[in-house]
């Protein structure tokens, strides 16, 4: 207990860490996520295809493997100077974490009955407005359930940066409990301040979608 | 193509559609080549930064590369997943049977580890497993792998015992089954059925993070790769890299691939259980049923 209480400014400096690597990958994830989702229902076959073959190919990647390849494997070609390692990280888990958002946002569209666009296109509304007035106001409601739910497991994936020397809340648990002789209570100290994320956040999605599941 | 979202195009757009398609591969052609040209620049495509693969220095055969990292690396990926599986399954089920409980006091505990577990990472459990209860690697990566997974695989049954529809249970228990028999004869054999897709993903997740390994020191896939290239210089890194990539979207894939046939053959058969109200749901960019 008291290894908690003795390393607050530890934890807490870590968990900003945390904070800032879902606020900013969480952020960029979003853009590209929504970015890819648009591709995918885009008129123009190659864009299909490319959208789809990134989405399947980071789906079936471990996040671990992303970040090796962008730690270790990257620089090899050293197109780029060397960014800090925050960074880096920033960049694996939008990546990683879009392919996600778009498999959310697509499923999200399909939710949506066909005959809502079916009846949209019958009394003649053009592309545009079917999707922006009839299917896309429709799928935001079934959508963001399982956005948050991503965004859960963006806040979770943040730990892997810990393997690749990103200080977060587990890197510094894994510091404190090297420390202190593997002292369970490090341990728990660093699991309150994820629950303290995700329980919400959980709970949220689970309204949310309880609000949302009308007459289904 | 035909879409429920656009009329079928007439000849114009057709030929609009065309240029834009032409546009498009040219632009992805053009960003793909950039990057080739600019690896070739750094010579990654000489024959003496990929010859680990079929003609390593250092004395070494190219079989004693492919063996260390196909069976010794990925070997040790699947073994770490083969052990956790079964016991996140045997262990979610428990949870899951524990969780729906007919007296609300006795859920507390099980809907407290499902949630602790479901709410941390992954790696926090391994770290957890390794430095504080001394385990060693590869009992501190089967250690977290089950204890995440048998958390979410409990979520899964729960929800699938709780899309059943009610009369199952109760025409169960009007023949006079024991609560027992209902879950075992009835109820999970639906439930079961209705959420193997979720299952096998779930599976696929649990080989994904198997990989986390390679942070706590467990010598995987990915290590193999990484112990290879420093063995036989950092010039492999990009050849030895490519092919653990490869192997794992080759099993991931191949295991996503069962996950969706097995929903196709699920849909097709009818279950017993509510079906998904498939006739009014549709993809809306290819105008097919799915």
């Amino acid at each position: 207990m008291d290894v908690v209480l003795d390393n607050v400014p530890a934890y807490v400096q870590g968990f900003l860490v945390t904070l800032r690597l879902t606020a900013y990958s969480g952020a960029a994830s979003l853009v590209l996520g929504l970015l890819i989702a648009s591709l995918r229902v885009a008129p123009l076959k190659p864009l299909r295809v490319a959208a789809a073959t990134y989405v399947e190919l980071l789906r079936n990647t471990p996040l671990t493997l992303v970040f090796f390849f962008m730690y270790f494997v990257f620089p090899q070609f050293s197109v780029l100077p060397p960014v800090p390692f925050f960074w880096t990280a920033v960049v694996c888990l939008t990546l990683y974490t879009a392919a996600f958002v778009a498999e959310a946002v697509r499923s999200g569209i399909n939710s949506v009955g066909v005959g809502q666009a079916e009846a949209a296109r019958a009394i003649g509304l053009t592309f545009g407005q079917t999707l922006g007035q009839v299917v896309l106001p429709q799928a935001v409601r079934s959508v963001v359930p399982p956005l948050i739910n991503v965004l859960i497991a963006l806040t979770k994936n943040t730990s892997v940066a810990a393997g690749f020397a990103v200080v977060e809340l587990v890197g510094a648990g894994r510091r404190l409990s090297t420390a202190n002789a593997g002292d369970p209570w490090v341990w728990v100290g660093v699991a309150v301040f994820y629950l303290a994320i995700t329980i919400p956040a959980g709970l949220l999605a689970a309204r949310v979608e309880r609000k949302v599941a009308f007459a289904r | 193509m035909t879409s429920v979202l656009y009329d079928a195009p007439g000849p114009a757009t057709r030929r609009r559609e065309l240029v834009g398609s032409v546009i498009g591969v040219l632009v992805l052609a053009a960003l793909v080549g950039l990057a080739v040209w600019f690896a070739a620049g750094r010579g990654v495509f000489q024959a003496d930064r990929w010859d680990v693969l079929y003609d390593p220095p250092k004395n070494q055969t190219a079989g004693d590369v492919w063996r260390s990292m196909l069976v010794r690396g990925l070997g040790a990926t699947l073994r770490a997943a083969a052990v956790a599986a079964p016991l996140a399954l045997a262990l979610g089920l428990a949870l899951a049977l524990w969780r729906t409980t007919r007296f609300r006091l006795l859920r507390v505990p099980a809907v407290a580890v499902i949630e602790l577990f479901r709410g941390l990472p992954v790696l926090l459990m391994m770290l957890f497993g390794l430095l504080t209860l001394r385990l060693d690697a590869f009992t501190a990566v089967v250690f977290g792998l089950t204890v995440y997974n048998m958390a979410i695989i409990a979520e899964i049954l729960r929800a699938g015992l709780a899309a059943l529809p009610k009369g199952q249970a109760e025409a169960a228990y009007a023949i006079g089954l024991t609560r027992s028999q209902a879950l075992w004869t009835i109820l999970l054999p639906q439930a079961v059925r209705t959420m193997l897709p979720s299952l096998i993903a779930q599976l696929v997740v649990l080989l994904k993070d198997s990989s986390l390994g390679f942070i706590i020191g467990y010598s995987e896939l990915l290590r193999s790769v990484q112990t290879n290239s420093q063995y036989f210089g950092n010039r492999y890194f990009v050849a030895l890299f490519l092919v653990g990539a490869a192997i794992y979207l080759l099993v991931n894939i191949f295991l996503s691939r069962v996950a969706i046939w097995v929903q196709r053959r699920l849909q097709r058969t009818g279950t017993t259980a509510a079906p998904p109200p498939t006739a009014l749901r549709g993809d809306l960019a290819t105008g097919r049923n799915v």
